[in-house]
C-alpha cells in the first residue's frame, strides 16, 4: 500500500482576479521509502499541493478530491487529529529558511519545541534531544549553538536548524519544498547530501519539490512533472529523464542540459485564464487542431495527444 | 549596556537645554504680564500701576530676556527651578506635591489600555473580518475619534449626575480614579488595539508562523507564543510614547474631574502667567518623555535578540 495516494486533487482560491485553480485534478503516489520529486516552473502550484497535504493553505483555498496517508483521507480528519498528524507523521521543511525561523525564539528552543509537541517528555530530556538532533544534522558545538537565535546563523545552517527539527519525531513523510533554492551552490550540495543520508537513515519517504532537475536526478526514484496547476507527466526518474515523453518535459530537459543557453520558449500561463485544450499548446512546437480543443487525458504516464511513450 | 545608557542620558541632557530655551523662548513672547495677572487675582480690582512695577522690580521681570534665560539655566545647573510667583512656594516642591495624583491617574489609565486592547487586538486580528473584528474596529474608532473632554463631560453626566454611581470629581479613592481613568485611557485604548491588531496581521503571514503550525502547534500557542512576542516590539514603542503623552494630556481631564495633580495646577498657573512654573512643568514632562523612551529601547533589548546594545557583532 502506498504511504501518500493522491487521487483528483483540486485546489482553487477565489481571488479579485478571478478564481486561481492551482491544482487541477493532482493525481499522484508515494510509496513507504520512497523519494518521489515534483518538478515545474515556479508557479505551476507545486508548492500549493504540498501545502494541501499538510492542510496548512489560506483561509481563502477550495480544495476537493482526496489524500490518503497511510489509508486514511487527511482532508476529512478533524482539525484537531490533523493537527497531532503534522510533525509527527509528516514534517515540512520550506526555502528561505532564515525567515522560517522564530528571530526572538532560540534555535534549540525551537527545535525542543517539536519535540516536546508530540512526545509528553521533561524539558531537560526535549533539550538533551534537540542538541542530539543538532549534531545529526551536522551543526558545529551544539551545546553553544541551541541558545543561540537565528539572526546568528547562515541559510545553509538555518536550513539544518528545519531539518533537525521536521525529523524530531521521525516523520514517515517529508515534504521539502524547494529546500536548497536560496542558498549557495557549495551549500547546495552539502544539504541534499545531508538530506540523502537521512532519509535512508530514519527510512523517510521524501517529497521534493523543486525546479533543479540536478538536485532531483540525484535525490529522487520518481518525478511527477507540474504545468500550468495539473500533472503532465509521471513515471519513474530513469524513464523520465532519458526518454521525456511530453514536449514540455523535453524542453525542460533540453533547457536544463546547459549545452547551449535555452530556455522553454513563453511563458507559463497566468493561472486564471487558462487556455482551452492542452495547456501547454501555447508554447508547444508540435500542436495541431486537437491540442487546442480537447484537453489530453493521461496515457501511460504522459498527458499529450501527439507524443506517445515509445 | 551601561554604555548605552549612560549616552542616552548625555544626550538627555541636550535635549533638556534645548527644551528649557525653547520653553522659555515660547513663553516670554506670549502676550500677557504675571504681575497684573498675578496681583488682579489676588485682589478683585485692578493693581495700580507702582503695585505692577515693584512686581515686576522685585522678581526680575525688567530685566532682558536674555539675563533672564542665564540666570534662569544657571538656576537649573544647581537643581533649582525656582519659585512660584504665584504661590512663593519653591516650584519643584509644587510638583512633587501633585505628581504623584497625575502618576496614579495616568498609570491607571495605561494599566487600562493595556489589559483591554492587546487581549482584544489580537483576537481581532486573528479572527480578522468576522463580525467581532468589526465591532472591535467600529470601537477603536469611536476611541480614536472622541475627544477627552467630551468623553469627560458624558461620563459624569451619566455615571454620575444621573445614575449616581460615581463621585464626579476629587480624589482619595479607587472609584475617584474610575471615571477619569476611562475617559483619559479610551483613546490610548483604541491606539493600542488598532496597533496590535495590525501588528499582529502582519506577523501572521510570516514564514516562521507556517513552520509552528507545519510542526503540529496548537493554534493558541501559536498566536500566544510565537506570534505575540513578535508583535511587542511596535506595540511597546507605542506604548512608551503615549505614557508620557499621558502624563502632560492629563492636563485636559484633570481639568474637567478637578483632579489635584500637575495638569490642573498647570492650568491654573498659565493663566497667571506663572514663568518659573510653567517653564519648570514643562521641562520635567520633557524629562519624562525622554525617560519614557529610553526605558522602550531598554526593553527592545529583551524583547528582541538581534538588538544588543554596545555588543559588536
Amino acid at each position: 500500500m502506498s504511504l501518500l495516494d493522491i487521487v483528483n486533487l483540486n485546489i482553487s482560491f477565489a481571488t479579485r482576479a478571478g478564481v486561481v485553480q492551482a491544482s487541477d485534478e493532482v493525481s499522484f503516489k508515494i510509496r513507504k521509502g520512497e523519494a518521489l520529486c515534483l518538478i515545474g516552473e515556479s508557479g505551476c502550484g507545486k508548492s500549493i499541493v504540498a501545502l494541501g497535504i499538510m492542510r496548512l493553505l489560506p483561509g481563502n483555498a477550495r480544495i476537493s478530491g482526496k489524500i490518503f496517508f497511510n489509508g486514511r483521507d487527511l482532508l476529512s480528519l478533524h482539525k484537531k487529529a490533523m493537527r497531532k498528524m503534522r510533525g509527527r507523521d509528516i514534517a515540512m521543511i520550506f526555502e528561505q529558511p532564515a525567515g522560517c525561523l522564530n528571530p526572538v525564539l532560540s534555535v534549540g528552543n525551537q527545535i525542543a519545541e517539536a519535540v516536546k509537541i508530540h512526545e509528553n517528555c521533561s524539558g531537560k530530556i526535549s533539550r538533551q534531544r534537540a542538541v542530539d538532533l543538532m549534531a545529526l544534522v551536522g551543526i558545529p558545538c551544539p551545546c553553544k549553538r541551541y541558545s543561540q537565535y537565528p539572526y546568528e546563523f547562515s541559510g545553509g545552517m538555518a536550513q539544518r536548524v528545519m531539518i533537525a527539527m521536521a525529523l524530531a519525531s521521525h516523520p514517515s513523510l517529508l515534504i521539502a519544498d524547494e529546500p536548497t533554492t536560496s542558498l549557495d551552490v557549495t551549500i547546495q550540495a552539502q544539504i541534499i547530501e545531508l538530506l540523502k543520508n537521512l532519509v535512508s537513515q530514519f527510512n523517510t519517504s521524501l517529497l521534493l519539490i523543486t525546479h533543479d532537475l540536478g538536485v532531483a536526478a540525484q535525490m529522487c526514484d520518481s518525478v511527477v512533472v507540474m504545468y500550468a496547476g495539473g500533472i503532465i507527466e509521471k513515471g519513474r526518474m530513469s524513464d523520465v529523464f532519458k526518454n521525456p515523453g511530453h514536449p514540455y518535459t523535453q524542453a525542460l530537459l533540453k533547457a536544463a542540459s546547459g549545452k547551449e543557453p535555452a530556455s522553454v520558449k513563453g511563458s507559463v500561463p497566468e493561472l486564471t485564464r487558462l487556455p482551452d485544450g492542452c495547456r501547454f499548446h501555447p508554447r508547444c512546437e508540435l500542436s495541431q487542431d486537437i491540442c487546442r480543443k480537447i484537453m489530453p487525458q493521461m496515457k501511460k504516464g504522459v498527458k499529450c495527444h501527439i507524443q506517445k511513450k515509445t | 549596556m551601561v554604555k548605552f545608557i549612560a549616552g542616552r542620558l548625555a544626550l538627555a541632557v541636550l535635549i533638556m537645554l534645548g527644551s528649557a530655551i525653547l520653553s522659555f523662548s515660547i513663553l516670554t513672547l506670549a502676550p500677557g504680564n504675571a504681575a497684573e495677572a498675578i496681583l488682579s487675582a489676588e485682589r478683585a480690582d485692578d493693581p495700580q500701576l507702582a503695585e505692577v512695577e515693584s512686581f515686576m522690580e522685585r522678581h526680575g521681570l525688567n530685566n532682558s530676556r536674555l539675563i533672564r534665560l542665564s540666570q534662569w539655566l544657571h538656576m537649573l545647573s544647581k537643581g533649582n527651578f525656582g519659585i512660584s510667583l504665584r504661590t512663593g512656594e519653591p516650584v519643584a516642591e509644587e510638583f512633587r506635591a501633585r505628581f504623584p495624583a497625575t502618576f496614579e491617574l495616568a498609570a491607571s489609565s495605561m494599566a487600562l489600555a493595556i489589559i483591554i486592547a492587546l487581549p482584544f487586538g489580537v483576537i481581532s486580528a486573528v479572527k480578522q473580518n468576522s463580525i467581532l473584528d468589526n465591532v472591535i474596529r467600529f470601537v477603536a474608532l469611536w476611541g480614536v475619534s472622541m475627544p477627552n473632554f467630551w468623553l469627560g463631560l458624558l461620563l459624569i453626566l451619566c455615571f454620575g449626575v444621573i445614575l449616581g454611581w460615581f463621585p464626579t470629581y476629587g480624589s482619595g479613592s479607587i472609584v475617584h480614579l474610575i471615571l477619569p481613568t476611562i475617559t483619559l485611557g479610551t483613546s490610548m485604548t483604541a491606539i493600542l488595539m488598532r496597533l496590535q491588531r495590525a501588528s499582529m496581521l502582519e506577523v501572521l503571514n510570516e514564514n516562521y508562523i507556517r513552520t509552528a503550525r507545519a510542526k503540529g502547534l496548537h493554534e493558541v500557542l501559536v498566536i500566544g507564543k510565537h506570534a505575540f512576542k513578535n508583535t511587542l516590539i511596535p506595540v511597546v514603542t507605542i506604548i512608551g510614547m503615549q505614557f508620557a503623552h499621558l502624563l502632560s494630556g492629563v492636563v485636559i481631564v484633570e481639568q474637567v474631574f478637578a483632579w489635584p495633580g500637575i495638569g490642573h495646577f498647570l492650568v491654573d498657573s498659565i493663566n497667571a502667567r506663572d514663568y518659573p512654573v510653567i517653564q519648570g512643568f514643562v521641562l520635567i514632562i520633557a524629562f519624562f518623555f525622554v525617560l519614557s523612551n529610553l526605558i522602550v529601547d531598554i526593553l527592545y533589548a529583551f524583547l528582541d535578540p538581534r538588538i544588543r546594545y554596545g555588543r559588536t557583532q
